[in-house]
């Protein structure tokens, strides 16, 4: 067993080229996944590593450092269109979990209730993976490839995300759905980004379900459904949200039945879409 | 780069001061801080971040230490509660804000929170309630409901707190006498004691539900192992193999042999050094599985084709209960309306923050064992059976007990560190994981109720039949006492002339049920509550007075035909709660018109429920023996038994002994509870402990007393008061001075000395279960207050009222506390939690309540004297949660026109049946 700490990018890359060790940060999903069992035979640290936390732009786009923690990503000072990012930041399990959790390591680990993936779907987030032969980019809906499974191969690692710059005008929003307040898994959840025209109709829209498919995913039927429209009609026209809701794929579980997941995810839609053309701040 | 394999050094400030460790890799900080710095103010309960209980600040910041590498805090500064309530502040107001609230209960998740606190005040030096709640969303409590946490953490922004008038007297709510210790990182819980070099115990247990199992070789495995110092199994144990509670139903074996009975049930065990059993990858131990049919679940349990799964046990019908007078069937078909239905419970886990643990070793040729406990003298003498030994080789020295709930009743981890220290002849410490502490403990029975009530036009109940199956598990624990219970319970405290309600309890290959707060009574409201309901709507009645109108009141008999002459406070408890009642009746009924008016999906309700429950055993003996003990030095030194488990009961205790001797509480000196040292106090279970133990005191402090007063010659009215070596007797006409040093001390070093037991007057119940099961019965009203989304099937809970007779509150912030802490679990059990073997054994998949999810609640304490009560008091701890489930599915209905009959009514559960309804 070894348990490495990384004192430079390329010192990360070095060990795993060389070994299997799996990556630790925030350590929330690290250990738990341990169960009563040893930890893994070797481990990679990358919480020394400066360059891999922070927030920045560059190149006409946001970057998020891999080893970002939540607790950073709710005191970032981010345009309204990040306000479903924000939301799902503090509600990543409690505080403390959230002053230790990471953002890649909430899209690695790849539970289909991460909390973060829905809200970083809708910001079009593309994720940098390195390894010691090179740097590749891809979209976050490609990077995550099944429940618990990723794109990533082995001697790579995600270093950040990137998310394309959007509009001052866009809003945000972001809708959890759990049998208790707080420290809960999703049983359904909904990021939406919604722009409006001088009408006050519906001009850009993208929206996110998670928990209720193996990957949490974007609704291009919904979001096309949704140019044109207007508050009365979001509010009022049912059809418009299970017409669209065909390519989720909800199972049964202790949290909830697949009907149940069905329908609470068009009426978080509907709720997340509206609150988006509310325009509140936060 | 920084590596290693071995051991990792690291070197931080810890508590202001600079500290190194050798760490092995991916070792978490919770385990270095606790065995390598001895921090054990930091408390572990889950080790998987879903808890909060080890929740220290690094760099300021509050985290998880069982989440966090051990290097990870190399070079920075960590802050545990043992360090800030000496040098912070804030962490000293807040230890002196919970101490006013009492709002460290177990104390178990204290630091946890207090840590948190500690951060939030930092930021936000005055905090509202709301922004308490989410900065602690992350921390679990289940003995205190919240509400006093959050409560306490404002008062201490603010930097003012309550002080309870009174120096401690019966009816004075001062702080718990047993406090300081727990906010301030002091206290010692199960897994506290161990000393380092101790062997580390863990478990192989059964992945299946049933199984039958074969070892390897052993011997060649232990021989191959370095490090390992033992191997446990059935073998090993030189007594019976066998534990239980009640007698005649002693059939769960310490380890399983041939077959395993349910997932999680223990078949052997490995000792070896700590350091080895670390990283011990129990998946490799030779066992081969043979999996069998299992029997899930009440209906397979009862099928006639169904394995028998004991002996001696037909249909796998582990025992039955009946209660009946009058004639129920002829009653309800005279009724003018009738309400029946079907109602099934879950399997629900106790889920207190402290998982088991347990140290024992072997001193001067006897077995000491230090653990969280709730029946001390039990567990003695069932060690002394297992083990094979006298009882009085067996010294029980529990620790402090990180919450209880009726699990911590019966034998769990005990003899396995007990075999294991008198077989290696070293001392030997274990501690479950939380997914071991739920899949092997015990649960609160699943039940399946059939019940029929009926009522006269003029709303009078005519008949009530009821028909209950507990799901027992594998093993008896307290099922037989569930299936006792139940009958004399299920008709709620209403005059029902006729009844007839039966129960049994069946053996399944679930974890074992036994002992959850209120022993299958919280199941049986839900029925009978909820159909009263029904009663009164058919008789388009108002809910609450139905219940006012049929409450039991002194002097008429209860369905057991026991009549009490004094002390039945239904009616008052239900009363108390009329004017909330119809205030929020009304502003619900507006709500909801305002609601439908604006096409809002939120619709609220409000619902009660009333309830009982005898204190004590049913119709047996159950006494309790308190000793107390005055030294030459004045000291008066009080010898407490019974198990503070977080109720309360060192501070109840001490304040009726205090005030039957006649002096002050402040200045006693109380010790124990220790086999070695105090009498039997009996098991803190069935709401005994301020009852029975609280008349035991109340007899050793008059008896020591008297012999004081005697020595005088005083008056029974004299006051008493102490002085250095001396004990000052004043008297109308004079003061006398005993001095007492010049009297001689007794071995243990007392000059006079009191010992008293109390046994409750109870008879037993004849075939038709009439007589006296209890000599007295307490009472609780419950009104909640809530608001469902009728698009999505979520409740929250917005307000509870709750009214309670307690026959007279010796300390009533501590019956506050209780109240609180009831009603969150018995709202967890209405709308969350579920014990599903396999699937929620952790503290993610099955859900308690948080923070966000409690709402305030308003306490009216009731005080209806009873006659055989210590000062007229009454139990409460299992009152507090009977009315909760039932009055909130009561709200639900309110406010929605669904009638939910299973619980939990998680949001899935409540949106197919609104959905069923018609709604949406």
């Amino acid at each position: 067993m070894g348990y490495h700490i990384a004192t430079s990018l390329n010192d990360a890359l070095d060990v795993l080229a060389q070994t299997r060790a799996r990556i630790i940060a925030g350590g929330t999903d690290v250990y738990p996944s341990m169960g009563d069992g040893p930890p893994p035979a070797e481990l990679l640290d990358i919480t020394r590593l400066d360059a891999l936390r922070g927030i920045d732009q560059e190149n006409g786009a946001w970057r998020i450092g891999a080893a970002t923690r939540w607790s950073d990503i709710v005191k970032a000072d981010f345009p309204s269109a990040f306000n479903g990012l924000k939301a799902a930041a503090r509600q990543v399990g409690g505080w403390q979990i959230q002053n230790a959790g990471t953002v890649a390591g909430n899209i690695c680990n790849a539970s289909p209730a991460a909390d973060g993936v829905p809200p970083l779907l809708t910001l079009d987030a593309e994720v940098e993976v390195m390894s010691t032969s090179g740097t590749r980019r891809i979209a976050l809906s490609e990077f995550i490839s099944g429940a618990r499974q990723t794109d990533l191969r082995p001697g790579e690692m995600v270093t950040a995300l990137y998310i394309p710059i959007l509009p001052e005008t866009i809003q945000g929003r972001f809708l959890k759905l759990g049998t208790r307040k707080y420290l809960v898994i999703s049983i359904a959840m909904v990021a939406a980004l919604i722009d409006l025209d001088e009408n006050q109709r519906i001009r850009f829209a993208r929206v996110a379900v998670g928990a209720c498919s193996a990957v949490a995913q974007r609704l291009p039927g919904l979001e096309a459904a949704l140019i044109g429209t207007s508050p009365k009609t979001v509010a009022e026209d049912s059809s418009l949200w299970r017409s669209h809701l065909a390519p989720l794929s909800p199972i049964t579980d202790a949290r909830g039945s697949e009907t149940y997941r069905t329908e609470a995810a068009a009426t978080l839609c509907r709720r997340a879409v509206l609150a988006c053309m509310e325009r509140e701040d936060g | 780069m920084g590596s290693s394999g071995a051991g990792f050094p690291v070197a931080f400030t810890l508590n202001k001061s600079s500290v190194q460790a050798v760490a092995t890799p991916g070792e978490r900080l919770s385990y270095t801080l606790r065995e390598r710095l001895a921090r054990r103010d930091v408390k572990v309960g889950c080790n998987a971040g879903d808890c909060g209980a080890c929740t220290v600040l690094v760099d300021g910041e509050p985290v998880c230490a069982c989440l966090m590498a051990t290097p990870q805090a190399s070079g920075r500064t960590v802050d545990t509660l043992a360090g800030l309530i000496t040098y912070d502040p804030l962490a000293q107001r807040l230890a002196e804000s919970f101490q006013a609230h009492a709002a460290a209960q177990c104390g178990i998740c204290t630091p946890g929170m207090m840590v948190t606190a500690v951060a939030l005040l930092r930021r936000v030096p005055k905090p509202t309630p709301e922004v308490v709640e989410e900065a602690l969303g992350g921390v679990l409590c289940r003995c205190t409901g919240y509400r006093k946490i959050i409560d306490a953490v404002c008062d201490a922004g603010r930097g003012a707190w309550p002080e309870p008038p009174g120096t401690g007297e019966v009816g004075a709510a001062i702080r718990k006498l047993d406090g300081q210790s727990k906010v301030t990182g002091q206290e010692l819980f199960s897994d506290d004691l161990a000393t380092a070099g101790s062997l580390v115990l863990r478990v192989l247990r059964s992945p299946h539900a049933r199984a039958g199992f074969r070892f390897g070789n052993l011997e060649a495995y232990l021989s191959e192992a370095p490090g390992i110092e033992a191997v446990l199994t059935a073998d090993d144990v030189p007594g019976q193999n066998l534990f239980g509670v009640i007698p005649g139903f002693i059939d769960q074996p310490v380890f399983a042999e041939h077959e395993a009975r349910f997932r999680g049930e223990a078949v052997a065990a490995v000792v070896g050094d700590a350091e080895v059993m670390q990283t011990f990858d129990m998946t490799r131990f030779p066992v081969e599985w043979v999996p069998r049919p299992a029997v899930e679940g009440i209906d397979a349990a009862l099928s006639p084709c169904a394995e028998q799964l004991h002996t001696g046990h037909a249909n796998n019908v582990m025992c039955s209960g009946l209660v009946r007078c009058g004639d129920a069937d002829s009653a309800l078909e005279k009724a003018d309306v009738t309400a029946e239905g079907q109602f099934t419970t879950a399997y629900v886990e106790h889920a207190y923050i402290e998982p088991e643990a347990a140290f024992a070793y072997v001193e001067n040729g006897r077995l000491v064992i230090h653990a969280g406990t709730q029946a001390p003298v039990m567990n003695r003498e069932s060690l002394a059976l297992i083990l094979g030994m006298d009882e009085d080789r067996i010294r029980i020295a529990p620790t402090a007990v990180g919450g209880g709930f009726g699990s911590k009743l019966d034998l769990s981890i005990q003899p396995l560190v007990a075999l294991a220290a008198l077989k290696t002849d070293r001392p030997v410490r274990a501690t479950y994981s939380r997914a071991e502490s739920m899949q092997s403990t015990t649960k609160r029975h699943p039940a399946q109720i059939n019940l029929k009530v009926g009522a006269k036009a003029d709303g009078t109940l005519c008949g009530m039949r009821f028909d209950g199956t507990f799901n027992t598990g594998a093993y008896a624990s307290w099922g037989p006492t569930v299936a006792n219970r139940v009958p004399v319970h299920a008709s709620g405290p209403y005059c029902v002339a006729d009844y007839h309600a039966a129960s049994t309890a069946v053996y399944t290959n679930g974890p074992p049920s036994g002992a959850f707060r209120g022993f299958g009574v919280p199941q049986s409201a839900i029925a009978q509550e909820t159909l009263f309901d029904e009663l009164a709507e058919a008789l388009e009645m108002d809910a609450l007075e139905f219940r006012i109108l049929n409450a039991l009141s002194a002097g008429q008999p209860t369905v057991c035909g026991q009549v009490f002459d004094k002390g039945v406070g239904i009616k008052a408890c239900l009363e108390a709660l009329r004017p909330a009642w119809k205030e929020g009746r009304a502003a619900a009924h507006a709500f909801n018109l305002d609601a439908e008016a604006h096409d809002s999906p939120l619709r609220r309700g409000v619902g009660v429920a009333a309830g009982w429950y005898g204190c004590g055993n049913t119709s047996l003996p159950n006494p309790s023996t308190i000793r107390a003990g005055l030294r030459a030095d004045g000291t008066v030194v009080l010898h407490q038994g019974a198990m503070d488990i977080g109720q309360g009961a060192n501070t109840v205790i001490a304040q009726i002994f205090a005030q039957a001797l006649g002096l002050p509480v402040r200045g006693i000196q109380i010790v124990g509870p220790d086999t070695d040292i105090t009498p039997d106090g009996g098991k803190t279970s069935a709401s005994r402990q301020t009852f029975v133990s609280g008349n035991a005191a109340k007899l050793t402090g008059e008896a020591l007393r008297r012999r004081i007063l005697s020595m005088v010659n005083a008056s029974e009215t004299s006051n008493l008061s102490t002085a250095e070596g001396q004990i000052v007797v004043a008297d109308t006409a004079q003061t006398h001075r005993i001095d007492l040093t010049k009297l001689p001390p007794d071995k243990e070093g007392y000059v006079l000395q009191a010992c008293e037991s109390y046994d409750p007057p109870t008879k037993p119940l004849d075939e038709n279960g009439q007589g006296i099961p209890y000599a007295q019965f307490g009472y609780a009203a419950h009104m909640a207050e809530i608001e469902v989304d009728l698009s999505l099937g979520t409740v929250k809970a917005r307000r509870f009222t709750a009214a309670h007779d307690v026959g007279q509150a010796i300390n009533p912030l501590l019956v506050e506390g209780q109240v609180h802490g009831g009603i969150a679990q018995g709202l967890g059990m209405a709308l969350m939690e579920e014990y599903l073997p396999g699937r929620t054994e952790n503290l993610h998949d099955y859900l308690i309540p948080t923070t966000g999810d409690m709402p305030p609640v308003e306490t009216f304490i009731i005080e209806d004297p009873d006659a055989h009560g210590p000062y007229g008091a009454k139990g409460l701890g299992e009152h507090v949660l009977i009315p909760t489930a039932p009055a909130l599915l009561n709200a639900i209905a309110h406010a929605s026109g669904i009638r939910i009959r299973q619980v939990p009514a998680t949001p899935s559960v409540v949106l197919a049946a609104l959905r069923e309804a018609g709604h949406g």
